[in-house]
């Protein structure tokens, strides 16, 4: 089903870039210069995935203009989100990127978020997955349940609860499992390294870092997967992930596990988070009161890359399999990365501070 | 054996590859364009590679990694330039370079410090790279046993370099070091997130301070503007004296400490987490411990020169182990590196964990592009060291306003904002008078650079063994005392010990004379008060985010002790006592030409006028007058020199894709570039 969607959609995106090169000489964009701002440092994924879109962006738009990727880190990417607020420079020269970074701090009142996501022009998105894992000793507990891990004490590598390891650190708290986070971490490189050295007992890996990094370890047998977060489907369900169709999800382990429940207060909270953090994770803006004629070129420009041929070969290396979306989709992504209704947020922020300490208001 | 017998076909492969007219062509490239971007402080591999960036893509790898190599392996050697002429640490590597390098170009012997500078790197690079060679085969299960107990270890055994580089008066090196270390604790915590000695309303503090600014406040702005007072050229003799063949001689007398050196900084680069930061304070202290006499250090040592600089670009070779095995880059430079490999040809080559299984004859190829790129770059620095050391001989009053342009720009780097060069102006203040007052700068630098790893390494390890006790005992105390950690502490208590008894001997920022007791007594006071307000404003974060209070509130303690036990000596001891030394009194800066006052105003007119118009309209008011006035130049003269260094400065700026700072005048009016 997802595959016949996603084909679909690729064909239309086809057709449509292909429609749209007929006219998109109305806008000539040569000899200028855009400038795609990160609000996060070099090294991160954002990075990457700025990286990898500039130059075919580039290629894709009229007049192929240069496309260079910017950084501006500070604050978890709070001080370059609330410099983009203040850019009003409509003229398509002012791309910028975020990531669920962005978002986390944005829905839970941090009081340094001073940028409103409603007032952007989103042009495009892409998500991502999570697969979490287990120590050798906790893997040969593990039989599709938590059933058996309850009693264990478990050590993770944090880089901060309010960040995008509030969704695991929900999850295997909804799942009775004693996880110590170790804070202060830079990245989930390090984390892993931490678990490769045995200090930590559990780690989780976004889709393109497990890949990478633990899929080695799991052949070597001193990790053992656990679940991955899942995917949404078209009616906002949440299956296996079609990059690790072998995993079971957050939700299959949590219907198996004794005290786990897929409804209430806690499931919604961490599937609204969920929702936020991961299928839409990385999203481009054009500022507020964009000419809609330039934004319209900028979504015409990354649809016709992504209906480019090696898009899916040379994508799947570097950004993951996952789905990425142009305009109206891109929309509707941002749509639900940035709504969690008020009783998730109440509850989180609640746990937040009850489990560590953290005080949002 | 096994796979010694595998490494061996693969050796020859990557030289096989190495090996080709392209191939090294791109390497020389690679290597010019690092040194051309090097030889500025504040600008280094992070600017350069992401300049390469967009070339990456679909390149052949081989080729794209010649050019990159080239360009992160010279850094560290280019650098050097900086620290010892200007007297400017050109990056975290060469820090210590400053301490006996600078002294040196000082005494007229610029080309001899350069040249056993880059003798010593060159040596330090072809050493790290063969033993990588074997070493990278069995690195994964040494770097593994490296937890959070042995990284907190080696992170206090740099720390306890302090006790050499303390100075006269060891109980101020100590204050000077906590200072540092709390310094570095100002902005967001890493563990809890609460602020300390910052605000929300002032974002520019929360992100912390930057190295590159620390580095430049502390020892380049103190040294420029000391230098300008007295209006003569940085070589006290007209004459420069021993030349480059002087330095290699000098090198090759310590080959065994340059042996000793290098292996140091392989060993310490493994280690991810670590990075450079400690690698050349440890290789210092090494150096001055097997030095018979130690009375030079300070003053223009050359072993000062060869241990740090062998051992920092040995550190880059032993760098690569963390990224090539396990993806972790071991500084922001090789994060991009792992970023850019990634864009190379199809994408083959994955740095990570399979890098060795599938990629080893890539990997001996970076190892040995990397040795070869230390060769190039070395030659070519070598050869040019005679002509830039005459740098040294021109009038300093002519040199200082393009400096000032440099640093500022490079400060500005650092984090795009404003708030850069206000904050460096206020640590350039807070450098004058360290020097001035000979409160231990090397020291101050130290506490600062390791003062997050001491946090991170503390609190992470303390949570850990905390989970560990609770199983048991036994299993607690194996985590923290592993025989790692046993013989790193050995090391660290020899070293302490052996430091404090030398310590008297080794003044690292020369003679300073003592005479009123007034100004060093204020001084003491106003620093006591900032210990203060920093105890009492971490004591004000909750109970429940202990990581977040424990270091700042243990630091300052120890420092506010530290301040007591001064006050009371200044209290008993006459005038004349080491502890009342005032640069003031007696000596260079008492007998200079000019004031401080006026001076240091000259540079904050530069920044002044850069927050109202712009940078480069701030620069160039700046430069005419300050020639015209300050140097005395002709008008004619002063604008043509003037809109050299700002042509410089906007092709520099233009071709690196960077920004200049902004001022209010930006705000209200659209200019076109460069005076945005």
């Amino acid at each position: 089903m997802t595959l016949k969607l996603n084909l679909a959609r690729t064909l239309m995106a086809g057709v449509a870039a292909l429609s749209f090169a007929a006219t998109a000489h109305a806008m000539d964009m040569s000899g200028k210069t855009v400038t795609w701002t990160i609000p996060f440092s070099e090294t991160g994924g954002s990075a990457k995935w700025a990286n990898f879109f500039a130059p075919l962006l580039s290629e894709a738009l009229p007049g192929k203009p240069t496309v260079v990727v910017k950084f501006m880190p500070g604050a978890g990417s709070t001080k370059g989100a609330n410099w983009f607020q203040r850019q009003k420079n409509g003229d398509g020269t002012v791309l910028f990127g975020t990531s669920g970074s962005t978002q986390f701090p944005y829905l839970l009142g941090d009081p340094r978020v001073k940028y409103e996501y409603k007032d952007w022009n989103p042009v495009m998105a892409s998500g991502t997955g999570g697969v979490a894992y287990l120590n050798k000793e906790a893997g040969a507990k593990f039989d599709g349940s938590a059933n058996n891990l309850k009693d264990m004490n478990f050590i993770y590598g944090s880089q901060g609860a309010t960040r995008l390891d509030l969704v695991p650190l929900l999850a295997w708290k909804m799942l009775g499992m004693n996880v110590e986070p170790v804070f202060g971490i830079k990245g989930r490189g390090d984390g892993r390294l931490m678990f490769e050295r045995g200090e930590a007992t559990i780690d989780y890996q976004t889709s393109s870092g497990y890949l990478k990094g633990s899929t080695a370890l799991v052949e070597a047998g001193t990790a053992v997967p656990m679940m991955t977060w899942g995917s949404l489907n078209a009616d906002g369900n949440i299956v296996r992930d079609p990059t690790f169709p072998d995993i079971p999800t957050f939700k299959e382990v949590c219907e198996k596990t004794d005290g786990c429940e897929t409804s209430g207060k806690a499931w919604d909270a961490w599937k609204a988070f969920f929702v936020a953090g991961f299928p839409s994770q990385k999203i481009a803006f054009l500022p507020a009161g964009t000419d809609p004629a330039i934004i319209k070129t900028f979504v015409d420009a990354f649809a016709a890359v992504k209906a480019r041929p090696d898009f899916a070969e040379i994508s799947a290396k570097r950004v993951g399999k996952y789905p990425m979306y142009v305009g109206d989709d891109a929309k509707q992504a941002l749509g639900v990365a940035t709504t969690v209704p008020d009783e998730a947020k109440t509850f989180v922020k609640g746990w937040l501070k009850d489990a560590y300490g953290v005080e949002l208001d | 054996m096994e796979t010694l017998l595998q490494a061996l076909p693969a050796l020859g492969d990557a030289f096989a590859l190495i090996l080709q007219v392209k191939v090294l062509g791109f390497l020389a490239l690679g290597v010019v364009m690092g040194l051309c971007i090097g030889v500025f402080p504040g600008l280094g591999g992070i600017a350069g590679l992401s300049l390469l960036l967009p070339f990456m893509f679909g390149m052949d790898p081989i080729l794209g990694l010649a050019l990159m190599i080239g360009m992160v392996a010279v850094v560290p050697t280019s650098d050097t330039f900086a620290s010892v002429l200007m007297g400017i640490p050109g990056s975290s590597a060469s820090q210590a370079t400053v301490l006996d390098g600078f002294p040196l170009a000082k005494r007229g012997e610029a080309a001899r410090a350069l040249s056993a500078a880059f003798a010593s790197s060159l040596f330090g690079g072809i050493l790290g790279a063969s033993f990588l060679t074997i070493f990278i085969l069995v690195a994964r299960p040494i770097v593994l046993s490296f937890g959070l107990p042995e990284m907190l270890m080696i992170t206090i055994l740099g720390l306890s370099m302090v006790a050499i580089l303390a100075g006269r008066v060891a109980i101020k090196g100590l204050a000077a070091a906590c200072l540092g270390l709390l310094v570095g604790t100002i902005g967001e915590a890493d563990a809890g997130g609460s602020l300390r000695m910052a605000t929300y309303d002032i974002p520019y503090l929360t992100d912390g301070l930057k190295l590159v600014i620390v580095g430049l406040g502390i020892f380049a702005i103190p040294e420029i503007i000391a230098l300008l007072r007295q209006d003569r050229a940085i070589s006290s003799t007209p004459e420069l004296g021993a030349g480059w063949l002087e330095g290699v001689k000098d090198w090759w007398k310590n080959i065994w400490l340059s042996v000793r050196c290098s292996i140091i900084g392989v060993v310490v680069g493994v280690i991810p987490g670590l990075g450079g930061s400690v690698v050349d304070w440890i290789a210092y202290g090494h150096s001055v411990q097997t030095t018979k006499d130690k009375s030079n250090f300070g003053k223009g040592e050359v072993r000062g020169i060869i241990g740090p600089e062998s051992s920092n670009n040995a550190k880059e070779g032993g760098g690569l182990v963390p990224t090539l095995l396990f993806g972790i880059p071991g500084s922001g430079s090789m994060a991009i590196f792992i970023g850019a490999v990634a864009l190379l040809g199809s994408g083959q080559i994955e740095v990570g964990p399979a890098m060795l299984k599938n990629n080893l004859d890539i990997t001996y190829s970076i190892v040995w592009l990397l040795a070869l790129a230390n060769v190039v770059g070395t030659l070519l620095c070598i050869a040019s060291s005679g002509v830039v050391a005459k740098l040294t001989t021109i009038r300093f009053t002519l040199l200082a306003p393009f400096l000032f342009m440099l640093i500022a720009f490079a400060a500005f780097q650092s984090g795009q904002n404003f708030g850069d060069l206000v904050a460096l102006f206020a640590i350039g203040l807070i450098g004058i008078f360290l020097r001035r007052f000979d409160w231990s700068r090397p020291a101050f630098l130290i506490g600062f650079v390791l003062s997050n790893p001491v946090e991170k390494f503390t609190n992470q390890a303390f949570q850990i063994a905390r989970f560990r006790f609770r199983d048991s005992t036994t299993a607690g105390l194996e985590y923290i005392f592993s025989p790692i950690v046993i013989v790193l502490i050995i090391i660290t208590v020899v070293s302490v010990v052996i430091g404090i008894r030398q310590a008297k001997s080794i003044l690292a920022e020369g003679e300073v004379s003592s005479g009123s007791k007034r100004a060093p007594f204020i001084f003491l006071g106003l620093i006591t008060a900032y210990l203060v307000a920093a105890y009492w404003n971490a004591s004000l974060i909750s109970d429940r985010l202990m990581g977040d209070k424990v270091i700042p509130m243990v630091v300052a303690g120890i420092a506010i002790l530290c301040c007591i036990v001064l006050a009371v000596q200044m209290m008993r001891r006459p005038e004349t006592d080491p502890v009342f030394a005032d640069r003031e009194v007696d000596g260079d800066d008492a007998k200079a030409a000019h004031g401080l006052w006026p001076t240091l105003a000259w540079f904050g007119l530069l920044l002044a006028l850069s927050g109202l118009v712009g940078f480069i309209l701030a620069l160039a008011v700046f430069l005419v007058s300050f020639l015209r006035v300050r140097a005395g130049l002709n008008l004619m003269k002063a604008l043509v020199y003037a809109a050299g260094g700002i042509a410089f400065m906007c092709a520099m700026a233009w071709s690196l894709n960077r920004d200049f700072p902004p001022g209010l005048l930006q705000s209200y009016v659209n200019l076109p570039w460069p005076l945005t």
